[in-house]
């Protein structure tokens, strides 16, 4: 199919092929962030997670109508504290939720299993109550729109680029947290090692709740840039949902270069077999690879060499 | 969501019924009316009293569907209220029953069993996906019951007890191909939709009418999952054959992502022809006029229509729902549901489904806000116009081309 096409021509689907894979992977990568640090770090199967997204992104669209009403001169700026809004809004509701029902079931992961699938029910009904049934678009400050033309025949969405940076940011803010910092430290050991941490003076509760927190928070912030993306619903988080587990187990669960990785592998592939086939065959075709990846590997593309009982 | 239990099963034994509907056929006669007591337009047992007619309502009040639905319950209702205000039905009052078919299709089925076993009701307005309709049409013919469906579809259907009041697909399609390839001067198009039965249907009909009628190509055949939002790779490609014609049948939280990215790709209105079926101004208002100006989409019903009928109805409409309210095309097709069947009880003077059934044929709604429509002499869908309407960044449409009246056509011949 490509031999009628001139060579810039080529070159320039090229680039925005290559772009169309990466934004795919950042929106991948952001969606699996806070689920890699619950799921993967704390083994809490949260299946509530897009409904946080879901949160965030509700939080920015009620931002939207906030400054539309009250402060028209903000639109250009809202939009970037409306992030910190939805990744706070999201933080409280998970610490909320930790504190209110996650933390009696630490030990029991299948019941964790239908206690979030509830909380995701209750979430959705929340979400249709208060703000009805139809779907929602935050109204977008002007300059997240259009496209960057670096020659005439290649367009490179702005929103793309925007979703992309804040996934780099995002995903380094988490790395430096974990890896670097004290309580980050403390995060991993409980992980390791929940007894030893304890008795090393580490109160792991505490710690468990920031970690659920955190991730929720995260999905929070992915919400939020993804209405930059498409349209927020009752429903959307269930949509999100298959695809962030999807990356976090393919990745191997408790390891971030995992997520990143299989976020990029999943997001190239899944671009590059949608241009050569078409939308629904590329799918399955990535499906079929994972499937067969995870048979091969079980634990995923990078499992992590210690596991706490 | 209970009524009073259906009164007209047992002859009336208490005094004061007699006594009512003694007084009420004397007025009857009186005004020399034909008799329109129970015991003659009500044989089979259905729930209609000397003073009022149970109808049913099955639409999603909850579920992914809803958002799409909540504009055909709330028609239905404004038209039922309207026709109350002018006296109802043979003389009686239309008391509605309402349940939630949630999105979700079991749930329909057994919906619509209870509306018809145990609620006994004349008329049902509901349903709205296919595949809604397709789990409730087995119980309606079992049970001979009446439905009013208001969503343009993929056609290939027809039933004794269904009326269709939105377009089938050959309705919506060709006209606007036809249009558009004269136009646009256009021959080679690109075919995108949501992965499930209408986009495929309509898509194999229009491809059909371009191969073969206007003698196009299609360059281009894709489905994407309903719910997708990535769409990079197939707007790369759509950058790379340049079509004269992008057609896209995109439903539900797609729309927004497709368009957005369309938008931010650099695929707008001057460079690129765009045409949809799918996009009525319900859709526009999640999608945002601005990422849709100048694309075309062909529809029967625009909420911009400048008659009288219609400027009335959107004035009913936004008085009792908010000024903000929108219309669409399937939100308009739902209201024609009540007063069609209305007409049609008032022609054979009779609730009787038999009879409902048979006298549709030919039933015409002159105060129908798309202009005039007429129920087909024998297949149960409506002759109707087809309109191409060019979207404004206020999420209005401006009407560009009307068609004659159109015969619906639900088993097209040389389309399968």
């Amino acid at each position: 199919m490509l031999l009628a096409y001139s060579a810039p021509e080529l070159w320039s689907i090229f680039v925005m092929q290559g772009f169309s894979g990466l934004s795919l992977f950042s929106v991948l990568l952001l969606m699996a962030l806070g689920l890699a640090i619950i799921f993967g770090q704390m083994g809490v199967v949260n299946l509530a997670h897009g409904e946080f997204m879901a949160l965030g992104a509700y939080t920015v669209y009620l931002c939207s109508q906030l400054v539309q009403n009250h402060a028209p001169a903000l639109q250009p700026y809202y939009f970037v504290i409306a992030i910190f809004v939805a990744f706070v809004a999201a933080g409280l509701t998970g610490l909320l939720v930790e504190w209110s029902l996650i933390r009696f079931l630490y030990k029991r992961p299948l019941d964790t299993l239908l206690a979030t699938w509830g909380l995701s029910l209750i979430m959705q009904q929340a979400f249709r109550s208060t703000f009805g049934a139809r779907e929602v678009t935050p109204t977008l400050p002007g300059w997240l729109m259009g496209s960057f033309k670096p020659t005439p025949s290649i367009d490179i969405p702005i929103n793309g680029v925007f979703v992309m940076g804040l996934t780099l940011l995002l995903t380094f803010g988490v790395w430096l947290f974990m890896y670097r910092s004290r309580i980050g430290l403390h995060m991993r050991a409980t992980v390791q090692n929940r007894t030893m941490s304890g008795a090393v003076g580490i109160n792991t509760r505490l710690v468990d709740r920031f970690t659920f927190s955190l991730g929720c928070a995260i999905a929070g912030v992915a919400g939020a840039a993804f209405t930059t993306i498409g349209s927020t619903g009752p429903d959307s988080g269930s949509r999100y949902i298959v695809d962030t587990f999807l990356v976090v187990v393919f990745g191997g669960t408790a390891s971030l270069l995992g997520t990143i990785a299989s976020a990029f592998g999943i997001a190239q592939g899944q671009s590059i077999t949608e241009f050569f086939l078409e939308g629904t065959m590329g799918k399955v075709a990535i499906l079929l690879t994972i499937v067969i990846v995870l048979m091969l590997r079980p634990k995923g593309l990078f499992p992590s060499k210690v596991r706490s009982a | 969501m209970k009524t009073a239990p259906a009164l007209n099963q047992k002859l009336p034994r208490k005094p004061s019924t007699i006594a009512a509907a003694l007084a009420a056929c004397l007025l009857a006669a009186s005004l020399g009316a034909s008799d329109f007591s129970n015991t003659r337009v009500n044989t089979t047992g259905l729930a209609i009293t000397e003073d009022t007619v149970t109808v049913g309502q099955l639409h999603s009040a909850t579920g992914t569907m809803a958002i799409s639905e909540t504009g055909s319950i709330e028609a239905e209702q404004l038209a039922i209220e309207q026709i109350n205000a002018m006296g109802g039905v043979l003389g009686r009052k239309i008391k509605i029953i309402v349940e939630d078919g949630a999105s979700d299709w079991p749930t329909f089925a057994e919906k619509a069993k209870k509306l018809l076993e145990s609620d006994h009701v004349a008329a049902v307005f509901g349903c709205w996906t296919s595949a809604s309709r397709k789990a409730v049409l087995p119980v309606f013919e079992k049970d001979n019951g009446m439905l009013y469906y208001p969503t343009f579809y993929e056609g290939l259907e027809q039933s004794k007890n269904v009326i269709y009041t939105g377009q089938e697909a050959t309705q919506q399609i060709i006209a606007g191909l036809d249009w558009i390839a004269k136009e646009k001067k256009a021959k080679t198009f690109f075919l995108i939709g949501s992965d499930y039965i209408w986009p495929r249907t309509s898509n194999k009909i229009a491809r059909k009418h371009i191969e073969n009628v206007l003698k196009g190509t299609v360059v281009g055949e894709e489905y994407y999952a309903l719910g997708s939002t990535s769409f990079g790779s197939l707007i790369n490609k759509i950058k790379l054959k340049k079509p004269d014609v992008v057609y896209a049948i995109i439903v539900g939280g797609s729309n927004v992502a497709f368009y957005k990215q369309l938008k931010a790709a650099g695929i707008t209105s001057d460079k690129q022809t765009l045409l949809t079926i799918s996009t009525t101004e319900d859709e526009v208002l999640g999608i945002g006029g601005e990422n849709l100006v100048g694309f075309y989409s062909a529809m029967k019903y625009f909420q911009s229509l400048g008659n009288p009928n219609n400027e009335a109805f959107v004035k009913a409409f936004k008085a009792k729902y908010g000024e903000k309210a929108v219309i669409g095309d399937v939100t308009q097709a739902a209201y024609l549901g009540p007063w069609l069947w209305k007409a049609t009880v008032e022609k054979c003077g009779s609730f009787d489904i038999d009879k409902v059934a048979a006298a549709s044929s030919g039933v015409e709604f002159k105060g129908a806000p798309e202009g005039y429509v007429r129920v087909h002499e024998s297949n149960h869908h409506l002759w109707s116009k087809l309109r191409i309407g060019q979207w404004e960044a206020n999420g209005q449409a401006k009407v560009l081309y009307e068609s004659e009246l159109i015969e619906p056509n639900p088993f097209p011949k040389g389309y399968q």
